[in-house]
């Protein structure tokens, strides 16, 4: 009955394979010379390049103002990936509990009208957003960068979905033990959450590392760049050069993959979980 | 400790949505005037500040003509509306944008679908083709692209190497159906994987014991597929319809903007891209606001209706 | 410790659905209560009005002598032992025990003491650093009821404590709690649907229907003396015979067959008749067997005596055939008001001496 399937693997594999394969083109081309990318295309095997251009990448003033590395970049999108986050967690199991745990005046409408932002996505209203920042004078800030990301319920639905299977007995015990509101949030309902809160932390910072819209409008001081924003300032000066830098431009965008693949990798199982489990 | 596994995703989905209402969420429930305020503060003013705030912005600034240097607006009504309807770059845009979604969201799909049966079947040696697609999925859309325009290079790209071997002279960034082309394959390959993961995991979902009796019931197995697998895996395939379709009308953007570079010129985009150039780099800020309206429109009715129509005919086992 | 006293009272919800009414009940210090009913008799609503989890909509609870209605559950010097436990599952079986405690600001050394001696009582000392899921059923229904007892409270709550156990497990742990109660002499309100368990632990007996009170006696005076055909039905297994019966002539006729002396005023009546009181003889109400309950001890044979079921109690050894005629045990016939249920007294009316 259960037999070696070969027709199935072949599927499987050709698939992996086409998908994976430009995954592995650019980390093995990026320890090639640009010279040698520029004559003989990429590379499916590794070079000799690779400690030059990344010490390059990382260590090298670029810009205008010559003080962006790709260190720094790396740093940026690191706060950007972490603050988002742990701001999302924070602001959404608050949220959540008080929507599902307390009988309030207008519930309901503060229901929906959490809710409801996650029917239009920032992209479409990008423009008076970066307004809004610019009146409130936080372009060019981490606070500009990551809060106005947080206005969004995901996590306030994922965290909703959870409380809202935990057992009701577990409150009656809590308060028959005496603890209050913020006793049992902080005593019962948070240890309770530690799973989850991970599941979302690894969604919420692979998420967090990987915007783009919102640092390339936001920073336009360099001190500020993500390395998303620097992949779209290496193609900026990509237009009109000889031999583009294909190497640097793949290595930037192996740093840029790294962490978030390495996270989702490692914590794959409860990534899926949370992933899958939770809705979105 | 873990969500229950009971309800299927879109149960779930469909309880949040024919119940929107929420309250009580719980049959206990603290009585306090003040506490839960104290906990909804720091995301209602966030919501507020920067979702409702700029939201309103966008209708009230696409009835105004901005100056482009800043001295002021006038109030036009719906002039912005009214030349958007006129215009035929508008309109072909749409089209364009109508056409990407549903090709990559059905091609997204299929092959997520594809593949997560195949692994569904050699169960046993699943785990590394997960983990080999997982990674795909946390690459992010401008990264994506960025390999994706090495692979479309003009010069050095295997994929224009490989079309030339067919005598096919493919010319990415500067034919217009040719860049499309490249745009859909690449906001593909970054998708697949996130359809992988939610077939598998519905796939992985049904109970053997309904596996054994379509076994028993069904001789081949495609009928297998056809009559038992797939009425199951609808909830899945529903609530992936609906965060496909959201991929690439918004996510796609980076993959956009990364191709296409700034030069719109005889360049296929989206709506969403065209928000961004006339705000940003046209400074048409009124023309702007009046299409983030317009989508704004489009989504939530987009939303509702797939809600509306969709929910029924799906199977909630 | 300290009684309990429950004065008219009643619960309404919002959407104005009367879960219970005018309940009304005393318990002594040191009793052990059990309320129990079919699901949605309000069984459960009542107890949880008396912990404080549900709001009281009228009348008054008062335990010791404090009135509670207005009382957070924490200050009404209860404990509760949940259904499906409710333990604290990132807590260990120690400190599960001791959240209660702790939050009411008691020394550590005395919460140390308490757990002991409540790990000590329960057999639960191997397991007090482990965590609940590591624990079986039976084991979580201990730590449970260990953190009950160390509250050292005015009263103990049970909601349906046992209900997630085996049959064999439910059996052992009930007479474990009984035992304890009495060891610690704690009030005790018991919520439970199945009446073998109210049978076995109750001192008293309240049974209640539609969120009102049927009758309230020792479980001997339940069984004997049911009070409606409610609880004539409710209670014991099998449940007791109802049928309709006339009384003429100072008699109780069942299909026409005289079966003892009635005392009530003539006409219709509802007779009740438990199985074991019933049994074969030479003459009597003829039945015709439809089918055999074998018990292994006993057997219940269901008949029909013109129509009307009726199940009765006969010994394994004895003689079975198709058609078989009965009698009833003197003084065991149970008469009720065949529109409203009531049990009909018949001492009241005439002074017959039943044997």
């Amino acid at each position: 009955m259960w037999k070696i399937k070969p027709f199935d693997h072949l599927i499987l594999f050709l698939g992996t394979l086409f998908l994976l394969a430009p995954v592995v083109l650019a980390v093995m081309s990026s320890t090639h010379s640009a010279v040698e990318i520029h004559t003989g295309g990429l590379f499916l095997t590794p070079g000799t390049e690779g400690a030059a251009t990344y010490a390059k990448v990382l260590t090298a003033r670029g810009g205008f103002t010559g003080d962006v590395t790709g260190l720094s970049m790396l740093m940026n999108s690191l706060i950007l990936g972490v603050g988002f986050a742990v701001g999302k967690i924070v602001l959404s199991m608050m949220a959540a509990y008080a929507l599902v745990y307390f009988r309030f005046r207008f519930a309901t409408a503060i229901f929906w009208m959490i809710f409801a932002t996650l029917l239009l996505p920032l992209e479409v209203r990008i423009m008076p957003s970066y307004q809004v920042m610019s009146d409130l004078h936080l372009l060019n800030t981490y606070t500009g960068l990551i809060v106005p990301l947080l206005a969004s319920a995901t996590g306030t639905f994922y965290f909703r979905q959870f409380f809202k299977s935990v057992p009701d007995e577990l409150l009656e015990a809590a308060r028959i033990d005496g603890a209050g509101p913020v006793k049992f949030f902080l005593d019962i309902l948070v240890p309770l959450s530690r799973t989850m809160m991970a599941a979302i932390f690894i969604i919420m910072f692979v998420y967090g590392w990987n915007q783009y819209l919102w640092p390339i409008l936001m920073t336009t001081d360099e001190h500020f760049f993500t390395l998303m924003r620097g992949i779209k300032a290496i193609l900026q000066v990509w237009v009109g050069s000889q031999i583009p830098d294909y190497n640097e431009a793949f290595a930037l965008a192996v740093l840029a993959m790294v962490p978030p693949v390495l996270v989702v990798i490692v914590f794959q199982r409860m990534f899926i979980k949370g992933l899958t489990e939770s809705d979105k | 400790m873990t969500v229950s596994p009971s309800l299927s995703l879109a149960q779930r989905l469909r309880l949040w949505v024919s119940r929107p209402a929420g309250p009580p969420a719980k049959a206990v429930q603290f009585d306090r005037a003040l506490t839960p305020w104290a906990f909804l503060v720091p995301q209602l003013a966030i919501v507020v500040i920067f979702f409702y705030w700029p939201s309103a912005q966008a209708v009230t600034s696409s009835f105004y003509l901005e100056d482009p240097f800043g001295f002021g607006a006038t109030f036009v009504g719906l002039d912005n509306y009214a030349d958007l309807s006129r215009s035929n770059e508008y309109r072909q845009i749409a089209g364009f944008t109508a056409f990407f979604s549903a090709v990559v969201t059905a091609l997204a799909l299929g092959l997520g679908l594809l593949l997560a049966v195949k692994a569904d079947k050699v169960i046993r040696a699943a785990g590394p083709y997960k983990t080999a697609l997982i990674s795909v999925y946390a690459i992010a859309p401008p990264v994506a692209a960025l390999i994706g325009m090495m692979l479309f290079d003009l010069h050095i790209g295997p994929a224009t190497q490989f079309a030339a071997l067919f005598g096919y002279d493919l010319r990415v960034g500067i034919d217009y159906w040719d860049t499309a082309f490249a745009l859909i394959v690449i906001s593909v390959w970054k998708q697949v994987p996130y359809n992988f993961i939610f077939f598998l995991s519905g796939l992985q979902s049904v109970p053997v014991s309904v596996r054994e009796a379509a076994l028993i019931d069904a001789r081949s197995g495609w009928r297998r597929f056809v009559d038992v697998t797939l009425p199951l895996l609808a909830p899945t395939a529903f609530f992936l319809l609906i965060i496909n379709v959201t991929y690439a009308l918004f996510d796609t953007f980076g993959i956009i903007d990364v191709i296409v570079k700034d030069k719109p010129a005889n360049n296929p985009m989206t709506l969403v891209y065209k928000v961004y150039l006339d705000g940003f780099k046209g400074n048409d800020i009124g023309g702007s606001s009046a299409q983030s309206v317009v989508l704004m429109v489009l989504v939530a009715v987009l939303t509702v209706v797939q809600f509306r129509l969709l929910e029924r005919r799906v199977h909630y086992g | 410790m300290a009684g309990m006293t429950l004065s008219s009272v009643g619960k309404t919800y919002a959407g104005g659905v009367q879960a219970v009414s005018d309940v009304s009940l005393t318990i002594e210090d040191g009793e052990f209560i059990v309320l129990v009913g079919p699901s949605g008799c309000g069984k459960s609503t009542l107890l949880r009005m008396v912990a404080g989890l549900e709001e009281i909509t009228a009348g008054e609870v008062t335990i010791g002598d404090r009135i509670v209605n207005r009382l957070e559950p924490s200050e009404r010097d209860i404990a509760m032992v949940f259904q499906n436990y409710a333990l604290y599952p990132h807590m260990s079986v120690r400190e599960n025990m001791a959240y209660g405690l702790k939050n009411r600001g008691t020394s550590r050394a005395e919460i140390e003491a308490r757990v002991t001696e409540a790990a000590r009582m329960l057999e639960l000392g191997p397991y007090l650093d482990r965590k609940p899921r590591a624990l079986s059923g039976g084991q979580r229904q201990r730590v449970a009821m260990g953190r009950a007892i160390v509250r050292q409270p005015a009263a103990f709550l049970f909601d349906e404590p046992l209900s997630n156990l085996d049959a064999k497990l439910r059996v052992s742990m009930r007479g474990e709690i009984r035992k304890l109660q009495r060891r610690l002499g704690t009030t005790s309100l018991y919520v439970t649907h199945d009446q073998l368990e109210a049978m076995t632990l109750a001192d008293r007996l309240v049974v209640l229907n539609g969120g009102r009170i049927e009758q309230v006696g020792t479980p001997l005076e339940v069984y004997h003396r049911p009070a409606s055909t409610f609880v004539a039905s409710f209670i014991g297994a099998p449940a007791m015979n109802l049928m309709d019966a006339q009384v003429a002539g100072g008699r109780v006729l069942l299909e026409g067959v005289d079966l003892g002396p009635a005392g009530v005023a003539e006409g219709a009546v509802t007779l009740g008749l438990r199985a074991e009181d019933l049994s074969a003889a030479p003459t009597g109400l003829p039945v015709v067997v439809d089918y055999v309950e074998e018990l292994g001890a006993s057997r219940i044979v269901h008949a029909l005596a013109e129509g009307q079921r009726i199940a009765f109690a006969h010994p394994p050894e004895a003689a079975l055939s198709d058609r078989m005629a009965l009698r009833v045990a003197p003084g065991r016939l149970h008469l009720f008001d065949t529109l409203s249920g009531k049990r009909i007294d018949r001492a009241a009316r005439v002074p017959e001496v039943v044997a």
